[in-house]
């Protein structure tokens, strides 16, 4: 049908001109939070990390994924320096929360954990009241004045999607939720003094399907206003509330990249072989 | 590829892929016979076709089915994802090829009960051999998943077009030749043209072995676009 149609010329879809556009995430145009550089990690002879070199995006969701052990947790922990707590841990290299290293000897460590907060694989709310569990963090900063508290827990529990089920019951016992419930507790308690980056450890791994879904719903309100970096164990979970996501294995980085990318077509063979439950 | 470490997944995929070569099988004798038929004036061969037609389509719903099971128990990623979506629009092209030798098999009917048709058509045996040869060579490219092959396989989909295009000025020259023979020309034009069509559903299923190797979209782009596109990457 060639002749019949050489007037018309044929070209290759370019999405970009298309009026539906593109949804297509690229590193290169985001902004850079936090900077990993050449980072390395011992505990005492151990090296669990290896040389790791990646960016962590502004306001977007970035996943760790790999098999147990592969350091991701590790990782995560580097970012507000959890592993100080632990004895015999060395670190090289760098890592830059908006251009401050934040393994300098100057670094005010809870200024830093402020600005980078935590949740962690089993909730593990304070034996308070939920209001006090969520006014915990803003009381250590020395806020008492009533309604700013009242508030910002109103605030908090809002942007944990868990205000409807306990503003009759605020002054009961934390230690009264369900698990899910719980965990999204703790996420309030973290939001509450408003890190700019939120880390979460499995923060779903503890929890029924539902509950999982209302944490992951969560996870994507919450990146309109923070940055956040969630290690997990669900390959799916990860393909689900990621923009960004990264394997590891043994130590090192293998493959970093958008999610939509790594999830259809990896570069690396590792990758491959771990998204698809193959023998490596 | 190394195989998965759940083994019902590795046999489900491999059910599929199976099932798939099988109607790709069923597919191409359907436009052997089609052309056969339409060649030597066999009504009877013809409406066999006609009537086989409907296992095509329960294969296509069947493994259709199959692949939503597949993404629904095994959500599927990477190159297992790439494969499942690939079977899914190669199917569906596999079902217009059978409908497709259906029509020529039609016309071979009608061609043959009105009779005297063999040996009349040598261009239409040529286009029909063609065509087959690169619905062939387009399934085998699928099962060793070959690209280079499918590239190759491809760009044959533009010498069916000429091909075609050559038979359809013949035909308009006995046409005006000889008024008499404007209705069988007709029903010639009408196989050829599903012939032509053949061709293009053969390069879309080349196109989704690109797609499945490679991870990349190929479709709407040309042969040397597409052959540029690849040789630059490796």
């Amino acid at each position: 049908m060639n002749s019949q149609n050489a007037h018309i010329q044929t070209h290759a879809i370019d999405p970009s001109k298309l009026a539906f556009g593109t949804t297509t995430t690229r590193l290169e145009d985001e902004d850079i939070c936090l900077r990993v550089n050449n980072l390395q990690l011992f505990y005492g002879d151990k090296r669990a990390l290896n040389d790791v070199n990646m960016v962590i995006p502004r306001k977007r969701v970035t996943a760790f994924i790999g098999p147990s052990g592969c350091g991701k947790s590790t990782l995560l922990r580097c970012f507000n320096r959890m592993n100080d707590l632990v004895d015999g841990v060395r670190i090289e290299g760098e890592i830059q929360l908006d251009g401050e290293d934040i393994n300098d000897r100057n670094i005010d460590i809870s200024a830093l954990r402020r600005r980078v907060g935590m949740v962690f694989q089993r909730p593990n709310p304070f034996p308070k009241s939920i209001y006090e569990n969520v006014a915990y963090g803003l009381r250590l900063q020395g806020i008492n004045k009533r309604h700013i508290l009242d508030e910002s827990v109103e605030w908090a529990l809002k942007s944990a999607a868990l205000w409807n089920e306990v503003q009759d019951r605020l002054h009961e016992s934390a230690m009264g939720l369900s698990g899910g419930q719980q965990q999204r507790l703790v996420i309030a308690r973290a939001v509450a003094i408003k890190p700019e980056v939120l880390l979460l450890d499995e923060p779903a791994s503890a929890l029924d399907p539902i509950s999982t879904l209302k944490i992951e719903e969560l996870i994507y309100e919450l990146k309109s206003d923070y940055t956040i970096v969630i290690v997990t164990h669900n390959m799916q979970q990860a393909a689900r509330v990621s923009d960004y996501t990264a394997f590891m294995y043994m130590g090192d980085l293998i493959e970093f990249g958008a999610t939509d990318k790594l999830f259809t077509n990896p570069e690396k063979k590792q990758t491959e072989d771990y998204i698809t439950g193959r023998y490596g | 590829m190394s195989l998965h470490i759940s083994q019902q997944f590795n046999t489900d995929l491999e059910t599929v892929r199976n099932k798939v070569m099988t109607m790709g099988g069923l597919v191409e004798t359907h436009v052997q016979s089609a052309c056969l038929a339409l060649i030597e004036g066999d009504a009877v061969l013809a409406e066999r076709i006609v009537e086989n037609d409907f296992k095509v389509n329960a294969m296509e719903v069947s493994i259709d089915e199959q692949c939503t099971n597949i993404i629904a128990r095994r959500q599927p990623t990477a190159s297992d994802l790439r494969l499942v979506m690939m079977i899914v629009k190669t199917i569906t092209d596999l079902e217009r090829i059978g409908d497709e030798a259906e029509k020529v098999a039609r016309m071979a009917r009608e061609l043959a009960e009105e009779g005297g048709a063999s040996g009349n058509f040598p261009e239409i045996r040529h286009l029909g051999d063609h065509v087959r040869k690169m619905l062939h060579d387009a399934l085998d490219a699928f099962a060793r998943m070959d690209i280079e092959a499918a590239i190759l396989t491809a760009a044959e989909d533009q010498r069916i077009d000429q091909e075609y295009e050559s038979m359809v000025r013949q035909l308009i020259t006995r046409m005006m030749e000889d008024p008499r023979c404007i209705k069988r020309s007709i029903s010639v034009l009408w196989a050829a043209r599903a012939l032509e069509r053949i061709g293009d559903h053969s390069k879309n299923i080349c196109e989704y072995v690109i797609y499945l190797v490679k991870g990349k979209d190929v479709r709407h782009t040309t042969v040397e676009q597409l052959q540029k596109e690849l040789h630059d990457k490796q």
